[in-house]
């Protein structure tokens, strides 16, 4: 993949994501996220792993956003009236914050293997489904069906959380 | 080129961004958008691991990608968790905002 269209994506990715949590309305911050998460499926595209860039955006822009988009429209939450900052607070997360990128950066520079390139591709075609499948049915079969109760314990939960009167 | 470093520097941004987000903001959904952006952050150093080293075949190795498709299904289920308690909370306090909802107490 080309440098430009990589800074491209990244950038648009970035900028939305910050927009996520700059945006006073929680509809306006549900919408960037999705055009977050577009981009973010683009660069899973770029490092040839198409399969989950697909289920990305099925996933997260198609059925998570709707939720999250159903909830803000079922709560009726408008834009946040401000508050007094607790500025103490405030300039506490946002240090500890730059203390961590700082931290992943420096990681990051001392790791050697940060300043190569991705190796060119080897075989003939690309038929990832084929084998993140063949993976997921052989070797992880065990966490696969472990992923399916967790699944049904989560949709159960859901339907016990908004069914009763929590008193 | 673009190298390993840079996806992972990226990658650290959004981690950052939804660590930040989830820091400084006090509207519980916000907070809740702000994890999903950091388990995506996640997600992508996995993929460019995959990518970087390729297996036997010459393919990407695809046990990363398996752990990633993991990740993305318990995310989905988090999601709908948490948004139905979301809403439980919401009919019990009549509010989003975290600094309501300083007590263990029902």
């Amino acid at each position: 993949m080309s440098p430009i269209l990589f800074w491209l994506f990244a950038f648009v990715m970035l900028v939305f994501g910050a927009a996520v949590v700059i945006n006073r309305n929680p509809i306006a911050s549900a919408l960037s996220l999705v055009v977050c998460f577009m981009g973010l499926s683009a660069l899973f595209m770029s490092l040839d792993a198409f399969f989950i860039g697909i289920i990305q955006v099925l996933v997260y822009a198609g059925a998570v956003m709707v939720l999250f988009l159903f909830i803000i429209m079922l709560l009726d939450l408008r834009a946040e009236v401000r508050r007094k900052i607790n500025l103490v607070a405030f300039v506490g997360g946002l240090a500890v914050a730059l203390a961590l990128f700082v931290q992943i950066y420096s990681v990051v520079g001392q790791l050697g293997a940060a300043k190569q390139g991705f190796p060119p591709l080897r075989a003939a075609k690309m038929d990832d489904v084929h084998n993140v499948g063949l993976l997921l049915f052989t070797n992880y079969n065990l966490p696969f069906q472990i992923i399916g109760v967790l699944v049904l314990v989560a949709t159960i939960g859901v339907v016990v959380l908004s069914k009763r009167e929590l008193r | 080129m673009v190298t390993l470093g840079q996806y992972l520097i990226v990658s650290g941004l959004l981690f950052t961004i939804g660590f930040a987000g989830v820091l400084l903001r006090r509207n519980i959904i916000i907070i809740f958008m702000s994890l999903e952006l950091m388990l995506n952050a996640a997600n992508l150093s996995l993929v460019a691991f995959s990518r970087f080293r390729l297996g036997a075949n010459g393919l990407p190795n695809y046990n990363a990608q398996v752990f990633v498709f993991f990740i993305i299904t318990v995310a989905a289920a988090e999601v709908a968790v948490g948004l139905a308690i979301i809403v439980a909370l919401y009919r019990a306090r009549q509010t989003t905002h975290v600094e309501d909802v300083n007590s263990l107490k029902f």
